[in-house]
C-alpha cells in the first residue's frame, strides 16, 4: 500500500528524476525526447486495463473500454513515432563515418 | 503459483518502471537514443503483459480487444504519416494518454459512487474495507488526475487539428480569460462540494456532478488551447504532455500502481523542464504563451518601408556557387515542401565546389525544437554541418550567402529593432548581417506569428519566390549550368 509520506517521497524523487534527466540535453534532441516521454506516458493504458477489469455496469465498462483504447494509442503511436524519429539520427551518423 | 503471483506483477512494474527511466536517460544523448526507445519499450510490454495476469479482473475480452485496437490504430497512423506531420502526431497521441488518464479517474470515481450509495457507511474515512472504496487522498487525486487529463485531452486535440491545418484561425473574444476562470472556479467549487459530502447526496446526483466536473475541464482545455497562435504550439504541446504525466501519475496513485507512479512523475517533471526551456528559447513566460493572445499588440508594430527586390534562380545560384562560405536557414517552409533532400543535394553540390555551406538552426524553428535537425538527419545532413544560433550567430558577418529556407519569424530583425513587435525580445538567427540574404518564400505573405518581416526589405536581401522543393530543384539545374 503506497500512502501518504511514501507516495511524496515517491513523488519527489521521481521529478528530480525526471529533472536530471532532461537537465543537459542538447536542442538536436529535444523533439525525440518530448516525443519518448510521450511514450513514456503510455503506461496510463496499464491504469486504464486495471479500472476496465474493476468496471461492473456498461457505463464502467464504456469508459473503460475507451480508457484502454486511448491508452494503447499513446503507447504505440508514442513508440512509432520516437523510433522513427530516432532511426533517423542513425542513418546521418553512418554517413557521417563513411 | 496463486501466492507468487501478486509478487510477481509487482516485480513487473518495478522493472518497468526502471526500464522507462533507463530508457529516457539513454534518449538523452545522441550516441545511445536509439536504444533508448527500445528499453522503454520493453518496458511497456512487461508492465502490459503483468497487467493481464493481474487476479481478480474481469472484462479481459474486451481489454484485450481495446488493447489490440487501440494499437493497431495508432501503430499504423504512426508508420504512414509524413515526417513534417510528427508534431501533431505527438500532440495527437499525447491527448489519447490524457484521454485515457481521465477516463481511469472516471471510473473509479463512479465506482466509488456507486459502491458507497449501495453499502453505506462501510467506506468511512481511512480503513476502506474494499477495493471499490477509495481513500480520501485517493478520491482528491481522482478527480485532479481527470481533471488535469481532461484539460490535456481536449487541448491537444485542438493542438493537433491547428497544426494539422483544419483550424487556421486563432478564436478570441472578449471576457476569454475571465470565462476560463469561471470554469476553473466552477470545477473547483464543484469537486470541493462532492468531496465533502463524500458522494452521500445519493447515486443520481453524485454522477451527474462527476460528469459535470469532466466536462467542464475538456471546456478549459478547448478554451485555452483556442486562443494560442501557431507559433507557440510546441510550447503547448510540451505542455500538455508534461500535464498528461502528472495526471497518469495521480491515477496510478489512486489505483495504487507504482510503474504509472513513477513514469507518469518522471515524465511530469521532464516535460515541465523541456516545456521551459522551449518557453526560453523564444524568450517568453509560460503565462505569457498560455495568457497573453500572441499578436493583440500587432496593431500598433512599425510598419516598414521599402520593397522587397526578387532574384532568379540563376543568378542566386550563380551568387552562391562563387561565395567562400554559405549558411542555410531552414524553417517550417523547408518541412512543408518536403524539400530537405533537395536542398541537401543542392548544399553537396556547393560542398563539391569547395564552398564551405552550414545549416543554422535556431531553437524553435519548426513546429518543435529540433524538428528541423530531424528532417535534415532524415535528409542525411551529417551532425557537424549544423549549427546552433549561438555557434553560427558571430560567423554571420563574414558570411558570403546566408540562404533562408522557409524560415521567417526565427529571423526577423524586428525582434531586436522593435519594442511594440510580438515577437521584441525573442533571440534570433542574426542572418540580416551576412553579405548577402536569399529567401525562398512561396509568397509576399506573414510568417506564422503574423508580423511583417523587416529582412525582406533589407538592402542586402533578394527574395526568390516559389515552393521550397521547386526553388532547391531550380537551384540545382542552375548550379549544373554554372559549370556548364
Amino acid at each position: 500500500m503506497i500512502d501518504g509520506f511514501l507516495a511524496l517521497y515517491i513523488f519527489m524523487l521521481a521529478a528530480f528524476t525526471g529533472y536530471e534527466i532532461i537537465a543537459r540535453v542538447p536542442v538536436i534532441l529535444h523533439t525525440p525526447l518530448m516525443s519518448g516521454s510521450n511514450f513514456v506516458h503510455g503506461i496510463v493504458v496499464v491504469g486504464a486495463m486495471v479500472a476496465l477489469g474493476h468496471a461492473q455496469t456498461p457505463l464502467e465498462q464504456a469508459i473503460g473500454f475507451v480508457g484502454v483504447l486511448l491508452g494503447a494509442g499513446n503507447a504505440a503511436g508514442g513508440y512509432v513515432v520516437t523510433e522513427r524519429m530516432l532511426d533517423m539520427f542513425k542513418a546521418s551518423r553512418k554517413k557521417e563515418g563513411g | 503459483m496463486e501466492t507468487l503471483l501478486p509478487g510477481l506483477i509487482k516485480a513487473s512494474y518495478f522493472l518497468a518502471a526502471l526500464l522507462f527511466i533507463i530508457g529516457l536517460k539513454r534518449m538523452s544523448s545522441p550516441r545511445t537514443a536509439r536504444t533508448g526507445i527500445l528499453w522503454a519499450g520493453v518496458g511497456m510490454l512487461v508492465a502490459v503483459a503483468a497487467t493481464f495476469a493481474l487476479p481478480g479482473l474481469h472484462n479481459r475480452e474486451l481489454m484485450l480487444t481495446a488493447v489490440v485496437l487501440g494499437t493497431a490504430a495508432a501503430w499504423w497512423s504512426g508508420r504512414r504519416v509524413a515526417m513534417t506531420a510528427i508534431p501533431q502526431m505527438v500532440a495527437l497521441y499525447n491527448g489519447m494518454g490524457g484521454g485515457a488518464a481521465a477516463a481511469i479517474g472516471l471510473a473509479e470515481l463512479i465506482a466509488a459512487a456507486a459502491w458507497i450509495n449501495v453499502h453505506p457507511g462501510q467506506c468511512a474515512f481511512a480503513a476502506a474495507p474494499s477495493a471499490a472504496c477509495l481513500a480520501p487522498s485517493a478520491t482528491v487525486l481522482a478527480y485532479v488526475g481527470l481533471f488535469i487529463g481532461a484539460v490535456s485531452f481536449a487541448g491537444s486535440l485542438i493542438a493537433f487539428a491547428k497544426l494539422q491545418g483544419w483550424m487556421d484561425k486563432r478564436f478570441v473574444f472578449s471576457g476569454q480569460r475571465a470565462l476560463n476562470g469561471v470554469i476553473l472556479l466552477a470545477a473547483l467549487v464543484l469537486g470541493a462540494w462532492t468531496l465533502t459530502a463524500d458522494f452521500g447526496v445519493g447515486l443520481q446526483v453524485s454522477l451527474l456532478a462527476i460528469v459535470v466536473f469532466a466536462a467542464l475541464a475538456l471546456a478549459l482545455g478547448l478554451l485555452m488551447t483556442l486562443p494560442i497562435g501557431g507559433a507557440d504550439m510546441p510550447v503547448v504541446i510540451s505542455l500538455y504532455n508534461a500535464l498528461t504525466g502528472l495526471a497518469v501519475a495521480f491515477e496510478g496513485y489512486v489505483l495504487q500502481n507504482e510503474a504509472m507512479i513513477i513514469a507518469g512523475m518522471v515524465v511530469g517533471a521532464a516535460g515541465t523542464l523541456l516545456t521551459q526551456l522551449m518557453a526560453r528559447a523564444m524568450n517568453r513566460s509560460l503565462g505569457n504563451v498560455l495568457f497573453g493572445s500572441f499578436g493583440a499588440a500587432g496593431g500598433a508594430a512599425q510598419t516598414i518601408a521599402g520593397a522587397q527586390k526578387p532574384i532568379e534562380a540563376a543568378d542566386a545560384a550563380v551568387m552562391m556557387a562563387y561565395a567562400e562560405r554559405v549558411a542555410i536557414v531552414p524553417g517550417y517552409g523547408m518541412a512543408v515542401a518536403q524539400a530537405q533532400h533537395k536542398v541537401w543535394e543542392f548544399a553537396q553540390a556547393l560542398i563539391a565546389r569547395g564552398v564551405k555551406v552550414r545549416f543554422a538552426i535556431h531553437p524553435v524553428a519548426g513546429r518543435m525544437p529540433g524538428h528541423m535537425n530531424v528532417l535534415l538527419a532524415e535528409a542525411g545532413v551529417p551532425y557537424d554541418l549544423i549549427a546552433d544560433m549561438d555557434d553560427i550567430n558571430p560567423e554571420f558577418p563574414t558570411t558570403d550567402v546566408v540562404l533562408v529556407i522557409g524560415a521567417n519569424d526565427v529571423v526577423n530583425p524586428v525582434a531586436k529593432t522593435d519594442p511594440s513587435s510580438p515577437i521584441y525580445g525573442m533571440p534570433i538567427l542574426d542572418v540580416a548581417s551576412a553579405k548577402n540574404v536569399i529567401v525562398v518564400k512561396r509568397g509576399k505573405g506573414t510568417g506564422f506569428a503574423g508580423i511583417e518581416n523587416a529582412l525582406f526589405y533589407a538592402d542586402n536581401a533578394r527574395m526568390l519566390y516559389g515552393d521550397g522543393q521547386a526553388a532547391a530543384a531550380s537551384l540545382i539545374a542552375e548550379l549544373k549550368a554554372v559549370d556548364g
